[in-house]
């Protein structure tokens, strides 16, 4: 535990000048592109005379120079204030808390089907490298992993929700359904059953490829050879000894992936209709809405030092010969 | 180890039921109680209609808030009364009396009276509103004799046949006494909670999900509303429209949020119909943008060569898929009070074209190129960056070498409105119900920099300018009509734009909705005669 927190520390301080660095980029890379907030407000109006436009440049304050602004937003932040969004009127953190939860639930459930369903298949596959399961696995594998997420959604929507209609078409929950506790969350996963499967097939053929290769590798070890001598199962073999030690980089990919699929998640929000930190962001973009944009890359950067963090912990948990130097030092 | 076996299997087990339970058939429809589920593409920032009068605005509000009349098939001078039952211009063009109607009341209860006109004419749409301020810029007064009649005073002639045609878009009417002693009424928190006077009240928003309207039980209209809430769900892609539709999540789909390339196997759909009506007061034009600073654009000959280079019906029946017009001129068809068909026309002709251009003394290089020109297709639609690949291709064939450049809407209202960074740009203004609100903006010279859907490429001629004048404070309504006829022909022939297309939306829908598309701003209307049929 004590590792753990002073891993904590000493990542939660390595990673403010990475995160000051990603807002002012944020900030003056936004500012590069052409057009600004009162542009896109004008543009969802049908525009306005120029008087209408000087007046609104002022009351978002876009009359300042870009230095002022940013400087002006650093303040704030340095309180925690993350500001106000001109896009949607509204405080920016009533904004993120509103759409993180939709956003974690896609992502978490995602990345907990494709790394189940893809260690258990790549253990299935690895049992026994090179057999016809293994490469029917590695091909299927392979060619979901070639779809894009966007298309695969629109099938399985075509599929499950207009032909078949087993699951809704879009959103996050039944439309003023009144439901409560159990209902209410069967009914959110209802509605999450195929934006999570469009999402989460799609890396699933990674995590089964890795724990495959893993396994192919840790066949050839000594150790494989010992446990076989002994005359132990293969069944036994297979979970204690292969898949085991396969495990491990599957961890550190579980890190990484989240950090991707957080990028996944913009157009199945959009093909979904789930309002969740993707669609939020595209709004962003498309308002010129620096602060609103900057605090949905901040969150999301800490949410991926967050889980990186647990990946971490669950390695030094793992294996105990990591972690070790870096807690000493 | 026999542990974690048992553990997987109940948790397989556990999983199974789950999903089975998750995957029943969805069973009822969403149709209980009269509930009709609409899609919407955006959610506006400001939902007050009486200053963001703009499509996107009036779609969900106007069936909260309504104007003072609305426009109309077959009403006289295409209006229905809504909360003005008659209204009168005096010969002087120097005031406007609205009759209002009795017995009306706002969502709270409150009843509703000329002092709510007044306030939202002087208070609101003069000073804040985008059309507005264009509309009611010579507005002085209102004046209120009694709790029934507004009398709108002008400084200068105003022509009433522009306020009536402004009507339906301009007079959305707020309560007095909601807004009443707020400092900054723009940025307001009332302007998303609305209170209005209309057949629907503002019950729930949910940012990203969706508006929830429902009922009101004491609206004016007898027997209105049919419906007992209208849903709009936000559906940001437009596949997913179409899907919703067939699966009847949604019982309708306006503005075209069904594409124009789906309507051909959507309107096989059984209990599915595609209607064309219903926005002939908000025709969208398909227009050249041509920035006259460019000196060989300066050149009418040269304007003229590209407007004959264009096929105007391929551009219909090839990216419209035919649910469009051939455009003749600046004032599109279904503005029938203005429309001349009496104007200059540049039938395609490619010989034609190219001769016009050796005449004005640009011949081609050796790679049969005479000039180079930056095209800035708009965004704003799928249509008008077709069309900019199609004119690419058009032009080429004159000689003319246009090389697209791709914005987000954002940059590119920038790059043309305000940094004048094109030569040709392909964009998409609206008609709105008479010349002088946003057609005549188009040529008139001296609009400033960052205006936009304004005439920004320095294109200035004295006589049409004078011509805009005169028809601003031309209060004769025929004589009105005459100016704006002449106009039409002065634009044909100077080509300071060139019209391509115009075109109304596409509403699609499930049969069980009754009445759509039963006036020209159905999309944009009260909604109160729409009827579910279970």
């Amino acid at each position: 535990m004590r590792r753990a927190l002073l891993l904590l520390k000493r990542r939660a301080i390595s990673s403010i000048p990475v995160l000051l660095i990603v807002i002012v980029g944020t900030f003056l890379l936004l500012e590069a592109a052409p057009g600004d907030a009162v542009d896109a407000y004008l543009l969802s109006i049908g525009g306005g005379d120029a008087a209408l436009v000087a007046s609104l440049r002022a009351s978002y304050g876009l009359d300042q120079s870009t230095l002022a602004r940013l400087w002006l937003y650093l303040t704030a932040l340095a309180h925690f204030d993350l500001g106000w969004s001109v896009t949607f009127g509204r405080p920016i953190v009533d904004l993120i808390l509103e759409r993180l939860p939709n956003t974690l639930w896609l992502m978490g459930s995602a990345l907990a089907l494709s790394f189940s369903l893809g260690s258990i298949l790549g253990v299935v596959a690895g049992a026994r490298p090179g057999s016809a399961t293994d490469r029917f696995l590695s091909i299927g594998s392979l060619a979901l992993y070639a779809v894009p997420s966007f298309w695969l959604g629109l099938v399985l929507s075509v599929v499950f929700s207009v032909q078949l209609r087993w699951f809704p078409i879009a959103g996050i929950e039944t439309i003023a359904s009144g439901k409560h506790g159990i209902d209410r969350a069967l009914d959110i996963a209802r509605h999450l059953v195929l934006p999570v499967s469009a999402l989460g097939f799609i890396y699933l053929a990674l995590f089964l490829r890795m724990m495959r290769s893993g396994m192919a590798e840790a066949w050839r070890q000594d150790y494989a050879l010992a446990a076989r001598a002994k005359g132990l199962g293969r069944p036994r073999i297979v979970i204690r000894h292969i898949a085991r030690n396969a495990l491990l980089p599957l961890v550190t990919m579980l890190g990484l992936q989240a950090a991707s699929m957080l990028g996944g998640s913009v157009v199945i929000e959009s093909v979904f209709a789930i309002p969740g930190f993707g669609r939020l962001a595209q709004e962003a973009v498309a308002g010129r809405d620096a602060p609103l944009l900057i605090g949905i890359i901040v969150t999301s950067a800490v949410l991926v030092i967050l889980v990186n963090l647990l990946v971490d912990i669950t390695y030094a948990l793992l294996d105990p010969r990591v972690g070790a130097a870096e807690a000493a030092a | 180890m026999p542990n974690i076996l048992l553990t997987r299997r109940r948790l397989l087990q556990t999983t199974a039921v789950l999903l089975a339970s998750m995957a029943m058939p969805t069973g009822g429809l969403a149709q209980e109680g009269g509930r009709l589920v609409v899609a919407a593409d955006s959610e506006p920032k400001n939902l007050n209609p009486a200053i963001a009068a703009s499509n996107g605005v009036f779609f969900i509000a106007s069936k909260v808030i309504e104007p003072l009349a609305e426009a109309s098939f077959d009403g006289a001078d295409g209006l229905a009364p809504r909360l003005a039952t008659s209204w009168e211009g005096s010969d002087d063009g120097l005031s406007v009396t609205f009759k209002l109607r009795e017995g009306v009341t706002w969502h709270d209860g409150k009843p509703f009276t000329s002092a709510d006109v007044a306030f939202s004419a002087m208070n609101v749409w003069k000073p804040l509103q985008n059309l507005g301020r264009l509309v009611f810029a010579n507005l002085e007064s209102v004046e209120t004799p009694d709790d029934l009649t507004a009398v709108f005073k002008f400084s200068k002639p105003t022509p009433f046949q522009l306020i009536r045609n402004a009507l339906p878009v301009v007079t959305s009417v707020v309560a007095k006494h909601i807004f009443e002693g707020s400092a900054d009424i723009a940025a307001d928190p009332a302007n998303n909670q609305l209170v209005g006077t209309g057949p629907f009240k503002l019950a729930e928003y949910k940012p990203g999900e969706y508006y929830r309207l429902t009922r009101n039980d004491g609206y004016w209209g007898e027997g209105e509303p049919k419906l007992s809430e209208i849903v709009f769900r936000v559906l940001p892609d437009r596949a997913a429209a179409a899907s919703a539709l067939e699966a009847d999540e949604i019982q309708l789909a306006a503005f075209s949020q069904v594409p124009l390339s789906d309507l051909e196997r959507i309107s096989k759909v059984d209990g599915i119909k595609v209607y064309s009506e219903g926005y002939e007061a908000l025709t969208y034009q398909l227009v050249v943008e041509i920035n006259h600073r460019r000196k060989e654009l300066a050149d009418l000959k040269v304007r003229q060569a590209m407007a004959h280079a264009i096929d105007k019906d391929f551009v219909v029946n090839t990216i419209f898929l035919g649910y469009a017009k051939a455009s003749t001129g600046i004032v599109p068809r279904d503005a029938k009070e203005f429309y001349t068909p009496d104007t200059e026309q540049y039938p395609f002709d490619v010989a034609k074209a190219n001769a016009l251009l050796d005449e004005a003394g640009y011949a081609k290089d050796a790679n049969g190129v005479r000039f180079t020109l930056k095209l800035l297709p708009a965004p704003f639609f799928s249509e008008t960056r077709q069309f900019g690949d199609y004119l690419r291709q058009a032009l080429a064939a004159i000689g003319i070498n246009a090389e697209i450049a791709n914005n987000d809407a954002g940059a590119h209202l920038k790059a043309v409105y305000t940094d004048h960074d094109f030569d040709i740009s392909v964009g998409s203004p609206v008609f709105r119900g008479d010349p002088a609100i946003s057609t005549t903006i188009l040529v008139k010279s001296g609009t400033p920099d960052g205006v936009f859907f304004s005439n920004q490429g320095g294109f200035a001629n004295a006589s049409l300018d004078a011509l805009i004048d005169k028809a601003n404070e031309t209060v004769d309504v025929a004589a009105r009509t005459d100016l704006f006829k002449d106009f039409q022909k002065q634009v044909s022939e100077q080509l300071p734009l060139i019209n391509v297309a115009e075109w109304g939306f596409i509403t699609v829908a499930r049969t069980s909705v009754k009445n759509v598309s039963n006036n020209p701003r159905w999309a944009v209307s009260n909604w109160a005669d729409t009827e579910l049929e279970s």
